[in-house]
């Protein structure tokens, strides 16, 4: 049999259909939902009369729009269109008969961090949702990406994909991470190796030692972000620490199928001699804690350099970044660690999970967040929320200053009421940092957990690093 | 979904790079639950003032490119979320055909199931493409999908490259998903074997 990589096997287990002209019917194992990208798609089964042919494998949760304050109760705290999208979900999800876990269950959170939770995610399957960020599901080595609310029609009708194969992307990360550099740091620095588009028309694999190292939370963290890079998907060959993740979660088989299926999943790696259509490789210790000065993910430098000028680009991004630190409001060869922040979000589906929480707290822990900033801490998940409440890490943040929100999509994309205003600088721990993202005019940096906490307790983005001295 | 065969219309040159689906529609407009009514806050935020009115400056609010029905763009157009917002912002426009050097993956296969022709050409097209389009309204660019060309306002023609299935779509108006259920079989077969392999998925 000739060598494949693990997209390879995932997508031949799952390939319907080949036509001649290489256009496949894929099969889709799991299919999440939220309520922004799906309620044309069920109304248009609705005017077709067409039922959701697996309500079994369809798992839908509330996250974008949802308040994450402490009175979102009370129907008020959210304007009407948000409550008619959210009511719209409610009512898709019992009249289709799916899984769901409304607002009020402690379960719901962010769809890409409650399906790992609840055990759906599982090795070596297919994962779709109408979310780009779908492409965090990969860090189990499942194949998952982003599909628009046309395909999530086409995938409730028929529980299958109209796709053609990607190619083969393999990003090795050697050797190990100096302290205070996380997951979040390897998946900004990849992009910025490779740009935004340096992924488009591949998959992704992360793997190397700095991978293997990783945590499944850091992993999904890398995972996340493949998207920011353009690829399809990113994928993380599972591993021993992937089973004991998955093993015990509510959807997870047990006993004798736990058994079958572990057996299965340990066929999931990338052969040897695979074929490889593009290669990079990083070296886990070149890699520094890194921030975003511009307004596309791959505008990222350590936070030890300078504001970079148009004239360090050539063509079409020398306009975009005169453009960008326009918007932004820099000037080239300011420090990065000179620029003033006014806000910080800790949260996402990139960095909201428990080890996010540990790490910007282990940060945090008997200190205060500088005067005037505005600093919130959303929880991916009401089950992450509960765990760092249980670890004391909640208490933290509170008498650190920070806000302590519940579980929700929140300032990553400003769809509820958690936005920035006009010119309001933030550190955020999500995953994108275009133009207007947080709210219009606001202006976010990217960076990891702990860098975030650092920057709230300077009120500057700051080179975590040096607050690690400072403690040890 | 409205057929694609054959366009002749105003082009709009927008040179920027890395365009992303949250300047295409940003979030605010994304709490529909209607695909239609869009096309008035396409690129709201590079299009109008905080307070509403028109940014004169930007392409879409000037005379020559107010009935655009192509946009030239610079590379990785539509990058960033999947929400198919974007290209229904575009449609709602009047936006049926965007060229570029190339597009995000999400957004370029959420165009063929609206009836938008994405076509990514190489850059020196792409800049004689955008060259054209800046001579305003009267420099008309003709897409023609069955024979897969660009013909720009003075007569150079450029073929293109398309997926022949998606052509086929196209052309058709077709429902993918209606084609799909036809393969129902297909589909229950897979499950069968799928389910003995790998019960737990």
């Amino acid at each position: 049999m000739t060598a494949r990589t693990l997209y390879d096997k995932i997508w031949d287990d799952h390939l319907v259909e080949e036509a001649a002209d290489g256009t496949c019917l894929l099969y889709i194992d799991r299919h999440l939902v939220h309520e922004v990208t799906s309620p044309q798609a069920f109304e248009g089964l609705r005017l077709t009369g067409r039922k959701v042919r697996a309500p079994q494998k369809t798992i839908a949760v509330p996250d974008h729009n949802v308040p994450t304050t402490l009175d979102r109760a009370n129907a008020a705290t959210m304007t009407e269109d948000s409550r008619i999208q959210v009511a719209a979900l409610d009512k898709n999800a019992k009249d289709f008969g799916i899984n769901y876990y409304p607002v009020s269950d402690v379960r719901q959170g962010i769809v890409h961090i409650v399906g790992p939770e609840q055990g759906w995610t599982l090795p070596g399957m297919t994962v779709v949702c109408g979310d780009s960020h779908t492409a965090t599901h990969g860090a189990f080595g499942s194949l998952a990406h982003g599909i628009g609310t046309s395909e999530v029609e086409h995938v409730l009708a028929t529980q299958t994909l109209i796709q053609r194969k990607a190619k083969n992307f393999k990003v090795e990360i050697t050797g190990h991470l100096l302290p205070g550099v996380t997951a979040k740091d390897i998946t900004l620095s990849v992009i910025g190796a490779t740009g935004t588009a340096g992924g488009t028309g591949y998959v992704i694999e992360y793997c190397g030692q700095a991978i293997r190292d990783l945590s499944m939370e850091g992993r999904m963290t890398v995972c996340n972000m493949a998207i920011e890079g353009g690829a399809r998907a990113g994928l993380i060959a599972p591993d021993e620490k992937t089973y004991a993740y998955c093993m015990g979660r509510p959807h997870a088989p047990k006993g004798a199928a736990w058994e079958a299926a572990v057996a299965y999943w340990k066929t999931l790696f990338s052969d040897d001699d695979a074929h490889w259509d593009k290669v990079i490789a990083l070296k886990g210790e070149d890699i520094a804690p890194v921030v975003t000065w511009g307004t596309s993910p791959e505008d990222v430098l350590p936070i030890t350099g300078v504001v970079p000028s148009p004239s360090d680009f050539t063509g079409g991004k020398v306009d975009a970044v005169q453009r960008s630190l326009d918007y932004m409001g820099l000037t080239p060869g300011q420090k990065l660690s000179d620029i003033k922040i006014d806000t910080v979000f800790i949260g996402s589906c990139t960095n909201g999970r428990i080890e996010d929480l540990r790490a910007a707290a282990a940060i945090l822990k008997g200190k205060k967040k500088k005067d005037g900033i505005r600093a919130m801490v959303v929880p991916g998940s009401g089950l992450v929320r509960a765990q760092a409440e249980e670890e004391g890490l909640a208490q933290i943040f509170l008498d650190a200053g920070f806000e302590w929100r519940l579980a929700g999509c929140s300032m990553c994309l400003a769809m509820n009421p958690d936005q920035l205003a006009p010119g309001e600088r933030c550190a955020a721990t999500s995953n994108r940092n275009f133009e207007g993202r947080q709210g219009r005019g606001g202006r976010t940096h990217l960076l990891s957990p702990a860098m975030a906490a650092a920057a709230a307790i300077t009120g500057h983005l700051t080179d975590v690093r040096e607050m690690m001295t400072e403690t040890v | 979904m409205d057929k694609f065969t054959k366009l002749t219309g105003i082009a709009a040159p927008m040179a920027l790079v890395n365009i992303d689906t949250d300047m295409i529609i940003p979030k605010q407009f994304l709490k529909t639950i209607a695909r239609t009514g869009l096309g008035k806050n396409l690129f709201d935020e590079m299009r109008y003032t905080l307070d509403g009115a028109e940014i004169p400056e930007f392409v879409l609010n000037q005379p020559a490119y107010r009935h655009a029905e192509i946009l030239v763009a610079g590379e990785n157009f539509g990058c960033g979320s999947s929400r198919e917002h974007a290209p229904w912002a575009l449609l709602d426009f009047g936006i049926r055909c965007v060229i570029s050097t190339s597009f995000a993956d999400i957004f370029y296969n959420n165009c063929f199931k609206n009836g938008i022709l994405p076509i990514v050409m190489p850059q020196d097209v792409v800049d004689a493409l955008m060259e054209d389009a800046k001579k305003g309204a009267n420099a008309r660019q003709t897409i023609d999908l069955e024979a897969q060309t660009v013909t720009t306002s003075d007569g150079r023609v450029f073929p293109f490259q398309v997926d022949s299935h998606r052509k086929h779509c196209l052309i058709n108006g077709l429902d993918d998903i209606g084609l799909t259920m036809e393969k129902a079989n297909a589909i229950d077969s897979y499950e069968k074997k799928a389910g003995s392999l790998r019960p737990w998925a």
